[in-house]
């Protein structure tokens, strides 16, 4: 059984306008999302600006309540969690914040922000509190004296560090970073990866880490779920997700991205998506890809959004999974045996 | 405040070898600078703020040594205030400043200075507990009203509404004449009526700092609401009310020497200094014109000292004011 | 025989704040020809976008101070200039984007007009012909239904959508110089390759010179013809876009590209980073600012700036470490020995 299990998660954000604030339609900002991760292995999750990504983040731990769907967490379900459970649950699941400014109160002191966890639920004399959080200092990489200080006297990356330290209070079992390095400097973004991979090793974590910097992700992760305007597109295996992409949006993407290396740059083929990202106020009828899509046939494509299914009979024991009509097909060796009517 | 009574033990993950200090990150090399330094460089470079801080310190130590001396029962000026001595009065129209009463004697005899000095009293006791009212009241609305917004939101900014609506003199009259005058009322009429001031500031900030993800954060951990609005939203939205408390201050000031002047606030013998203003009117055209100046100047530089300072503080907490 | 147009030489812009001197830009020299893209890299604090807001005069007087250098562009000195005459140079003959589309165009006007402004003021053309040629330019950088467009306000344009209005609005004068300045921090990475494809496209089609100042090393990878690295004000090295990424000679250099996860890895690397924090600019050391991060830093270090030493076809680098020791180390850093695709 994994660890987290996400079952169809739908979240939609009514739209109020008018004198009498009547709802006049849905943010789909989450729309049927389904995976699963297991315990002590790191799933990416990608996507542009609207995919939803980080709603989905949210609404796993329930700082969001879902629309539709369900998560379950060891087992037991998130949503419908009474309270006494859900402090429980808090304990094993907590999040890690993008912006190192605003995800700490900036009137507390860093060992207050880091303690109060433990605070809240009770946990530990105020001496055991004070040598735990000592600990979470040192642990990422900060010492027990600058608990004394407060966030504006840190770096970014030292802030997003103090971040860490507190999302491992309670010793969870299961941490959402949602864009952990976006905000940071590039030479510290690496100190930061560095340092949530020891942390997973050490401490047994299970990561879900959502970004929209596909080679931070592909780095990071096991396994990269990537959507686009609420829904999952793909999800493979990192290396796989470079190598052999199925789904057209995925291969657009990863042809978007600068790679720092002058020659590969230039020997690159490049597929440039026409138009925007559309609003997940207004989604496209069937699959929601089709508009930018080189592949898009009206039927189906126009008709309805094809799902999420398995992709046999390719690379036997890895779990490839695409929702597309006319996802592109590799051989053993690697070399495109399929790709849809252009 | 422990939110949950679960009797959690205490286990710390077990790390198989300790992790190798990140020497990756280094220790700040300045002196803890503490949440104020910023805003009090700033204030000191005005100097107007600084004089007006001045002020307000002297006024103070001053109002709170007669609040002592009151509870004591002791007498902390250079005269009784309010020994009648006929002799300093030669046609009962007070006698001027002189080396041995500063500011003059007043139409009774009694030393005006000693008068002013324990009218200081009445004046910081309104100026204190009447805000301090009001902040207890506008404190508890503001925040929650800001935090939970939709209904809530609503009705108590429309209630707000209405307190802002009514001229304020005009509400305190009203408070006044329903409670009757006296020392008590005079506070609770003004504390009642400002809170509105403070709940509304203070909801503003609340609407924007409740987004920020430090306040998810504690969500996340399983924070209460409580919690969250107490020890999370409110210490970092308290900046523009530092600010209204001192025009506060300054204003329930003036306020309460308005309603003494018109006679409904403090009653005799307890002086104020706007019932000593008003008391002393009189005697200006018979040419006493100390009974009525030196209150007169106390009011007005207390009450400018509380403004100039609140301006200072105002400018000095503006993240946006170029330095 | 590439013509110069820019030839930046020693420049230093400095802020004086209550804090202190802080020495944004440092005694930074380089050029530009037609037709080349210098890609102009650093982190917070490098000093990038100060350089850039120099070469314009753009940089707020009080705090900030050029306090020397020349920028010479085609002959003249850009910063002897009169204050109308610099005017006359911005937007006419360098054009600058900026990275925030959100904030940089002014919301109360109407996109057509605000493109128009630039070419009434520079070129003297009438509104009418002036509104046609804004149409005609968005249209250009791909804008479709531009003169529907150009009717509207910028809100009502998307964030891609209101970069490559910029960029119409930069190019409305024929500059000979484009300066984007992170023109895709605040994009999605498609539509940052759509813009990316504009800004070459122009170039080519007025054979402009393009500075683009960036933190991202695949940007400047896909983007540029020369790289200048800065750090902590100064530039440590710079050179042809090869030379730089393959035989980088200074130990930020290769901090930066060890730093970097690639998508192309085939197996994963650990990520070597820079040790330390970005430089306090008030507390810089009066010698290489990279110090206290640097792992091969000897005493000199601190001292004293280390001159400037050419190290290949055109390829200058500011470090005291030897020339071949620092071959040495290089031929042994993953980020220069590892397997990509």
């Amino acid at each position: 059984m994994s660890l987290v299990e996400v079952r169809d998660l739908k979240k939609h954000f009514p739209i109020k306008s008018g004198v009498l604030r009547r709802t006049t339609g849905h943010v789909y900002a989450v729309d049927g999302v389904s995976f699963s991760i297991e315990e002590g292995e790191t799933l990416g999750l990608v996507g542009e600006s609207g995919c939803g990504k980080s709603t989905t983040g949210r609404v796993i731990l329930r700082l969001l309540p879902a629309t539709g769907g369900a998560v379950t967490f060891d087992g037991q379900d998130v949503m419908a969690a009474s309270r006494p459970d859900m402090q429980r649950l808090r304990r094993d699941m907590q999040i890690v914040f993008q912006d190192p400014y605003a995800s700490l109160n900036p009137r507390m002191r860093v060992r207050n922000i880091i303690g109060e966890p433990m605070r809240i639920h009770g946990i530990g004399t105020d001496k055991e509190r004070k040598d735990r959080v000592a600990e979470l200092l040192e642990t990422v990489g900060l010492t027990a004296e600058q608990g004394e200080r407060y966030p504006h006297e840190f770096s970014g990356g030292q802030r997003q560090r103090i971040g860490v330290a507190r999302a491992l209070a309670l010793s969870p079992r299961f941490i959402v970073a949602d864009e952990p390095v976006s905000a940071l400097d590039v030479s510290i973004q690496a100190q930061m990866i560095n340092l949530l991979e020891d942390l997973q090793k050490q401490l047994k974590l299970t990561y879900l880490v959502i970004a929209h910097d596909l080679s931070v992700v592909k780095h990071i992760s096991d396994r990269v779920v990537v959507m686009y305007l609420g829904k999952v597109v793909e999800i493979a295996d990192s290396s796989l997700l470079y190598d052999r992409p199925q789904h057209p949006y995925t291969e657009a993407l990863l042809s978007a991205v600068p790679i720092p290396d002058p020659k590969t740059e230039r020997a690159r083929r490049r597929i440039i998506l026409e138009g925007d990202v559309p609003s997940p106020a207004n989604p496209p009828q069937g699959c929601v890809f089709h508009p930018r899509c080189p592949r898009m046939q009206s039927d189906p494509c126009t008709v309805a959004m094809p799902p999420l299914e398995s992709t046999a009979g390719q690379d036997v024991g890895v779990d490839h999974q695409v929702a597309c009509y006319f996802p592109t097909r590799y051989a053993a060796d690697g070399t495109v045996t399929a790709n849809a009517p252009v | 405040m422990a939110d949950t009574t679960s009797a959690a033990s205490f286990e710390a993950p077990q790390l198989d070898s300790p992790l190798p200090p990140t020497a990756e990150s280094e220790v700040p090399t300045t002196r803890p600078l503490g949440l104020w330094a910023d805003t009090w460089r700033r204030l000191k470079r005005n100097k107007l703020a600084l004089v007006g801080l001045g002020i307000i310190t002297i006024f103070m130590i001053i109002g709170l040594s007669q609040v002592i001396a009151n509870l004591l029962n002791i007498q902390l000026t250079p005269y009784d205030p309010n020994a009648v001595n006929y002799a300093l009065t030669p046609h009962g129209i007070g006698a001027p400043p002189s080396p041995a009463h500063p500011f003059g004697t007043d139409y009774l005899g009694r030393d005006v200075l000693s008068r002013t000095i324990v009218a200081a009293r009445i004046s910081m006791l309104v100026g204190v507990i009447a805000v301090a009212i009001a902040l207890v009241i506008g404190l508890s609305l503001g925040p929650v009203s800001g935090y939970y917004g939709g209904i809530t939101d609503a009705v108590i900014m429309r209630v707000a509404d209405v307190f802002f609506a009514f001229p304020y003199i005009l509400f305190v009259l009203l408070i006044m004449t329903v409670l009757g005058p006296g020392f008590t009322n005079v506070f609770i009429a003004i504390g009642l009526l400002s809170w509105a001031t403070y709940a509304r500031l203070n909801r503003g900030s609340v609407l924007s700092v409740r987004t920020m993800e430090f306040i998810e954060a504690a969500r996340a951990q399983g924070a209460s609401d409580l919690r969250i609005i107490f020890r999370h939203v409110l210490p970092n939205t308290m900046a523009p009310v530092y600010v209204a408390i001192a025009m506060g201050i300054g204003g329930a000031i003036a306020t309460e020497a308005a309603l003494s002047f018109l006679g409904i606030g403090i009653q005799p013998p307890n002086a104020s200094w706007g019932s000593m203003i008003a008391n002393y009117l009189t005697y200006v055209p018979a040419g006493s014109w100390w009974m009525e100046f030196f209150p007169s100047v106390a009011l007005v530089l207390t009450v400018f000292g509380f403004i100039a300072f609140g301006n200072g503080l105002r400018d000095a907490t503006d993240p946006k004011l170029k330095e | 025989m590439a013509e110069r147009l820019l030839e930046v030489s020693n420049l230093s812009t400095h802020f004086f704040t209550h804090a202190g001197v802080v020495k944004a830009v440092n005694g930074v020299s380089f050029s530009l020809d037609r037709n080349e893209t210098l890609g102009i890299v650093g982190e917070s604090g490098s000093g990038k976008t100060v350089a850039a807001l120099s070469l314009l005069r753009l940089v707020p007087d009080p705090p900030g101070k050029i306090v020397e250098g020349s920028v010479v562009l085609k002959g003249r000195d850009l910063l002897t200039l009169s204050d109308d005459e610099i005017r006359e140079v911005r937007g006419n003959d360098i054009a600058m984007i900026f990275q925030d589309p959100m904030t940089s165009l002014n919301p109360v006007f109407k996109v057509g007009s605000q493109i128009a402004e630039a070419i009434t003021l520079h070129q003297g053309k009438g509104k009418r012909e002036a509104w046609k040629m804004a149409t005609e330019l968005l249209t250009r950088v791909g804008i479709s239904d531009a003169p529907r467009r150009a009717n509207e306000y910028p809100f009502e344009f998307s964030g891609g959508m209101r970069q490559r209005a910029m960029i119409a609005m930069a190019i409305s004068c024929n500059p000979e110089i484009l300066i984007a300045d992170e023109p895709t921090t605040a994009l999605d990475v498609t539509i940052q390759a759509q813009i990316m494809d504009v800004i070459r496209e122009m170039q080519g089609v007025y054979d402009s010179g393009v500075i683009i100042i960036t933190h991202d090393l695949g940007v400047v990878a896909q983007m540029a013809d020369r790289v200048m690295v800065m750090y902590g004000g100064r530039t440590v090295e710079y050179g042809p876009v090869d030379e730089v990424y393959y035989n980088a000679h200074q130990p930020y250099t290769w901090g930066l590209l060890g730093s970097l996860p690639r998508l192309d890895e085939v197996e994963k690397q650990r990520l070597t980073p820079i040790k330390g924090q970005p430089p306090n600019l008030l507390l810089l050391p009066p010698g290489c600012p990279f110090t206290g991060r640097c792992p091969y830093e000897r005493p000199v270090c601190r001292e004293t700036f280390p001159e400037l030493e050419i190290v290949g076809p055109d390829h200058g680098v500011h470090c005291w470490v030897p020339l071949d020791e620092r071959v040495a180390i290089r031929q042994r850093l993953p980020q220069f020995t590892a397997s990509v695709a």
